[in-house]
């Protein structure tokens, strides 16, 4: 970039402009890798909001509002870069999203209110993804092609190629990505997913993202793991890979962009590895205590943002106001929420069936005599 | 034949598994020359988790698990995909059909000779259904297609290559005539091409027990392979002491038909539940238990079991099979039984 100093060098040649907090560069630098400034707002104010929602969540956990709380904290970059690059939508045309519990940004990135996760933090019947069945971040959204979060480990790593066989099939630029935890590679799921995603002319438009935090609960990744990055386990199919540092949103927005330009336009499966930080331990099962060892992508990007001069400290301020505000606003919300009655406990078993005698429209309980 | 029909007018979109797709088509060639079907890597998991794949994206897969010996590593996605609607308050529908040759009886030793249907039976959200003859098992395999639920079809091992007393609505007369149509050739068979009777659409409803003999003696409650032996069975008995027996092949193990159970219990006041699964933690216990909480007054005797011991497998000399899994001879000693007690 051109010296600011330069008297013939304005914002207009360097394609910046001027803001309230002076002038404004065109775009964000990390490394090779380039974000625009627009794009680094979205990301961050998204980053933000996912980071008070998980605080929040967090918060419910302990007051009891909430009985369990697992999430995301130290993955926003990769979350709310992923899902903001995400083709949403119904169908084989769309994306599909087989994701992980840690994938808020995701979601939020695409666009769902807090509202909606909270509402399944807080186990209301008004939670649109499981009626307070389900763990928090355990998503169905059949209008985007979220298939239900199970917490199984690894079990969604062998339905993405079922979908993406359908996305090959259809034509156009439908992919399936399949999030996973790093210690879940350990599952044979994980080589499954590889295996069926590269049977020879039969490859497949998987994205697998893996989120390695180094963890499986207390396990440490080194050591259980041999091969040093996860992504190289893709190399005996020849399926290509990449790992990044995923604590930078310009470089995860960057190579997510590429991947998914890869597996969209070529049909062919690739892996793409983040490292990444836990913030806040496992779950609420540990106690989701804030950890300060580990970077912080929220923070660092913050500070990156300020040095650049995208963005000031008041502005962040009252970004995170504003989140902050939002995910308050939802659990007031939810706290007035109707929760769920014994008559919904077996609600929505069964899909109607014309050639059930016993079930045609949904689970009665056991089999009773006909009157 | 059923998968046939799936395919042509059914929507079936995927018929697919190990060795299921040519040139081999099933390794009991139930699935040859079927234009949807495909090979699978050797991999139960990914068939499991590729089939909810392909029904979340609009699909209607059929999938094969070889032997239902080989069902077990898979069990837990079989959990996951009966829970998926569930789990998403009914957003999410799970239609796919699982097809898997199940029990004992063509001496295949410790890892062809399992049943599954009491384990499946725990599967909440599926349904479970086991034909024992050809007409049943095309009646319910289209049914299974229709139903928009996850479906496990077990087909009892010993009668797959059984011909049946009722032929399927459209298959010629002449089980000759039909092998030179629909089974491959020895050998080659790259340009061979099916020739499909024109088969037509036949349901059986999930949830309806057929009543395959009835009578007034005593009620005999069975499934897959031992419903031809309780029958015939009811024959001799019949002929040889007069005896006669409501025999009913439950075709559905989940939802079953308490319908026509409790009424035949009532009626005779006399139950055998007999299958081939091991006897602890038997599906027929929970049958036995909903006879006895419903119809405690109404049994004239202590209703009774005949089921597999519980054993690590069968053995390979036909000794072991024929001591761990009911034969005809037990069959018909416990029907005689359950007549003979005094009330
Ligand atoms: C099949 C299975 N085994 C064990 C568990 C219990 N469990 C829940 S999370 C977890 C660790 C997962 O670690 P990783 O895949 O690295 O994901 P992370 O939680 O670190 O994001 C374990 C063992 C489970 N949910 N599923």
């Amino acid at each position: 970039m051109a010296d600011s100093n330069d008297p013939d060098d304005t914002p207009a040649d360097r394609g910046g402009r001027l803001g309230t907090a002076g002038f404004i560069p065109a775009v964000v630098r990390s490394g090779r890798d380039a974000m625009s400034t627009e794009v680094a707002l979205t990301v961050f104010r998204q980053m933000v909001r996912t980071r008070a929602l998980e605080e929040r969540g967090i918060k419910m956990s302990k007051s009891g509002e909430a009985y369990f709380w697992i999430g995301g904290p130290g993955e926003e970059a990769v979350n709310v870069c992923l899902g903001l690059q995400v083709n949403k939508g119904a169908g084989p045309a769309y994306d599909y999203l087989h994701l992980h519990y840690r994938n808020a940004g995701i979601l939020l990135g695409m666009g769902m209110p807090m509202l909606d996760h909270v509402r399944q933090l807080a186990m209301t019947a008004t939670d649109r993804h499981s009626m307070g069945r389900n763990f928090v971040g355990h998503y169905a959204m059949p209008e985007w092609n979220v298939v239900p979060v199970t917490s199984v480990i690894e079990v969604q790593m062998v339905m993405a190629p079922g979908t993406a066989l359908m996305q090959k099939r259809h034509g156009g630029e439908g992919i399936s990505i399949a999030v996973s935890g790093d210690a879940g590679t350990a599952e044979g799921d994980f080589e499954s997913c590889l295996l069926w995603s590269s049977r020879p002319g039969n490859e497949l438009p998987v994205l697998t993202v893996v989120t390695n935090n180094g963890y499986g609960i207390s396990v440490t990744h080194d050591s259980q793991h041999a091969v040093k990055h996860i992504a190289r386990r893709a190399d005996p199919y020849g399926i290509r890979h990449e790992t990044i540092d995923g604590n930078d949103p310009v470089v995860v927005w960057n190579a997510v962009a590429r991947a998914m330009r890869y597996v969209r336009t070529q049909r062919k499966p690739f892996v793409l590895e983040a490292m990444v930080s836990r913030l806040h331990g496992h779950s609420s099962s540990s106690g989701a205590q804030r950890n300060w060892q580990e970077a912080d992508c929220l923070a660092l990007f913050e500070q990156k943002l300020i040095d650049g001069g995208v963005i000031d400290a008041d502005q962040v301020a009252a970004l995170r106001e504003e989140a902050k505000a939002e995910a308050d606003d939802a659990a007031v919300t939810v706290a007035g929420e109707p929760r769920p009655t014994p008559l919904d406990v077996p609600l929505g078993t069964y899909a109607p069936s014309a050639v059930d005698a016993v079930y045609p429209k949904d689970y009665t309980g056991l089999p009773q005599r006909r009157r | 034949m059923a998968l046939h029909y799936g395919e042509e007018h059914l929507g079936v979109t995927d018929v697919f598994g190990e060795d299921v797709g040519p040139p081999l088509g099933g390794v009991f060639t139930a699935t040859q020359g079927l234009k949807t079907a495909w090979n699978s890597p050797l991999d139960e998991r990914g068939i499991l988790g590729t089939a909810m794949g392909i029904a979340y994206a609009g699909g209607k897969p059929v999938c094969e698990i070889q032997f239902c010996d080989y069902a077990f590593n898979s069990i837990d996605l079989m959990k996951v995909a009966g829970n998926q609607r569930w789990c998403s308050a009914g957003a999410f529908a799970m239609p796919i059909v699982v097809m898997t040759p199940n029990g004992a009886g063509i001496r295949g030793s410790i890892y062809h000779s399992h049943s599954f249907e009491s384990w499946a039976s725990r599967l909440a959200g599926w349904k479970v259904v086991m034909p024992s003859n050809p007409l049943d098992a095309y009646g319910l395999m289209l049914a299974a297609i229709q139903d928009p639920n996850p479906v496990l079809v077990l087909l009892p091992k010993a009668l797959m290559r059984v011909k049946g007393d009722q032929p399927i609505p459209g298959e010629p007369a002449d089980s000759d005539d039909l092998g030179r149509m629909i089974d491959a050739p020895i050998g080659d068979r790259t340009d061979w091409r099916p020739n499909w009777p024109a088969v037509e659409e036949y349901i059986v409803p999930i949830g309806k027990a057929a009543r395959v003999r009835e009578g007034h003696s005593a009620t005999v409650l069975t499934w897959g392979r031992l419903v031809p032996l309780c029958a015939k069975a009811a024959d001799e008995l019949a002929r040889e002491f007069g005896h006669t027996y409501d025999v009913i092949d439950l075709r559905s193990i989940f939802p079953y038909d308490w319908d026509l159970i409790s009424r035949s219990i009532e009626k005779t006041g006399r139950l055998l539940i007999a299958n081939e699964d091991t006897e602890v933690t038997n599906f027929g216990e929970h049958l036995l238990r909903r006879a006895i909480d419903e119809h405690f007054y109404d049994l004239l005797v202590k209703p009774r079991t005949l089921m597999g011991k519980h054993l690590p497998g069968i053995g390979m000399n036909q000794v072991y099979e024929d001591n761990s899994v009911p034969q005809y001879p037990d069959v018909k000693a416990a029907m005689r039984d359950i007549t003979a007690e005094p009330a």
